[in-house]
């Protein structure tokens, strides 16, 4: 299995049973999952994000036995971001980025962002898309972050051939929309985290295509157990759970 | 030497809702919740309020919607129980309800949902009335970053009604939404229990509100079908808990909380 969202360090807000990289490797491992694209929670609301990818690759290469790989964070709003990409491709050798537009107060029609996912797709590096961390309704009041308007992207991904986006957090969306308009290019995807309501997955994967899921478990600071829960709950044909559980994640990558 | 296997947990799901799953009328709904609930292993589900959901329901949709229910549990006693859905806006008409449904029809305890909020003393009647029936009772409430709704219960006016009914116990639905607030609100008040249903499966929560008020107080439920099953029992399957606290709070609290209105009604069942 390849969980496509799970993120490193620690949360801003409340320890979390799993947010020692050892012990959510075992978790993970216990689980199944052979490979966890993993961001960093430190990306959110420091500044330094170089800062925090560094250590993002650092855990990643320390713990967990290959389980992890890096997902850098990249805010275009700061000077020399560009740069950022940089690191997290040739330095970090990372596979791709995590974004979090929200978090970092920029809206996906700003032209920075949209040269960010040029740059991205110049390097063929996918782009994850964290639309929400948290339920808007148990956000701490102080620091409350709206998920991410989608409303841009599927024009941007329409024109760009190259680029390779992942949503993640997302519950799921209406037929029309954005989000179907998104999925219908073929080049987006949806992980499972906040995939909700019984039989969500089934649900998901009759209206959009298993093609365009992938499995995404927002550990730790979700309980990683919702993953295998998840997909026990749904009816799919074993084809269809493949590409879900690793063929339509290690497709985006080339990898095994 | 062969290794001791822990006993299979029996699972009641406290919190389900006809709304929200693939069918069109009562039964088919509830046929499709349980052929969902037998895939995850669920041996009873609790259901309450019919379809689509009123949030300050007049006395006929009350009775609508416990009609609906009825249905659906209808030759589903095996499988299934019932909570009447009340509301402190009609007294009368709750009351009313309580006996067509509670006292005189299979249903086992009551919901209170958004009409109003539950510090207000014009619940009371209803409490004592479900009391008397040794019948569940149930409170949503939800705590929200950005403000509740006007007639949505916090956390801290369920306190408020668990103080001024300290020997009847009360279900603290959702564990008041952003649970840490929750968890803390009723924490002094050993009459309430949580239900741990319907929020995002934050890692923690479980954990917390055994720290703070025992197994023996959180009860799994799902919220299904807006919620998946799945995610809300990854809440007690994930947490660092004892054999003995996960199977009391996947089935083992609800039971022994419904033991006496269950035997009263002569509802087969195994504690």
């Amino acid at each position: 299995m390849i969980d496509v969202n799970v993120s490193l360090s620690r949360w801003p807000f409340r320890r979390l049973p799993l947010d020692d990289p050892r012990a959510l490797a075992d978790a993970l491992r216990g689980l199944g999952v052979v490979r966890a694209w993993a961001g960093s929670f430190d990306a959110l609301l420091h500044r330094d994000v170089a800062g925090a990818n560094e250590r993002l690759a650092a855990d990643c290469r320390a713990h967990g036995d290959g389980l992890f790989l890096p997902f850098g964070t990249v805010d275009p709003t700061l000077s020399d971001w560009r740069d950022d990409v940089r690191r997290c491709h040739e330095t970090h050798e990372m596979p791709g980025l995590r974004l979090h537009p929200n978090y970092h107060g920029y809206k996906l029609g700003d032209p920075r962002f949209v040269d960010l996912l040029d740059e991205a797709a110049g390097r063929a590096m996918p782009v994850q898309i964290a639309v929400s961390m948290e339920d808007a309704r148990t956000q701490h009041p102080l620091v409350r972050v709206p998920p991410v308007d989608l409303s841009p992207l599927p024009g941007l991904v329409e024109a760009r051939p190259d680029l390779r986006v992942v949503l993640l957090n997302l519950p799921i969306p209406p037929r029309t929309g954005p989000v179907a308009d998104l999925l219908a290019t073929k080049r987006a995807w949806v992980d499972t985290a906040m995939i909700e309501g019984v039989a969500g997955i089934e649900r998901f994967a009759a209206a959009f295509g298993a093609d365009r899921l992938m499995i995404g478990s927002h550990a730790p600071f979700f309980c990683p157990d919702a993953v295998p829960l998840k997909l026990q709950e749904s009816e799919l044909t074993p084809a269809d759970r493949d590409a879900i559980v690793a063929g339509n994640a290690s497709g985006l990558l080339w990898i095994p | 030497m062969r290794s001791k296997q822990a006993p299979r947990i029996r699972i009641w799901d406290l919190h389900c809702h006809l709304a929200g799953l693939a069918g069109t009328t009562p039964e088919e709904l509830m046929a499709e919740l349980i052929r969902r609930a037998d895939r995850m292993g669920i041996e009873r589900v609790v259901v309450f309020m019919g379809f689509p959901f009123i949030a300050d329901p007049t006395p006929d949709d009350l009775r609508r919607q416990n009609d609906q229910v009825l249905r659906a549990l209808a030759g589903r006693e095996d499988r299934a129980l019932g909570f009447a859905y009340v509301s402190p806006n009609h007294v009368e008409a709750s009351l009313r309800e309580i006996d067509r449904c509670v006292r005189d029809g299979p249903m086992v305890g009551i919901k209170l949902w958004i009409a109003r909020r539950c510090s207000d003393p014009q619940v009371d009647p209803i409490i004592a009335r479900a009391a008397e029936l040794r019948g569940a009772i149930f409170q949503h409430t939800w705590s929200k970053t950005g403000g509740s709704l006007p007639g949505e219960s916090l956390p801290e006016d369920l306190a408020e009604l668990a103080r001024r009914h300290p020997d009847t116990p009360i279900i603290c639905g959702h564990t008041g939404g952003e649970w840490e607030r929750g968890i803390r609100a009723v924490r002094g008040l050993p009459n309430v229990s949580v239900d741990l249903a319907g929020s995002d499966p934050t890692a923690g929560l479980t954990e917390m509100a055994v720290r703070e008020l025992g197994a023996s107080r959180v009860i799994f439920g799902s919220d299904a079908g807006g919620r998946s099953f799945a995610s809300q029992l990854a809440k007690v399957r994930s947490a660092a808990l004892s054999h003995e606290d996960r199977s009391r709070i996947l089935g083992g609290n609800l039971r022994a909380m419904l033991a006496p209105i269950l035997r009263a009604k002569g509802v087969a069942f195994e504690p």
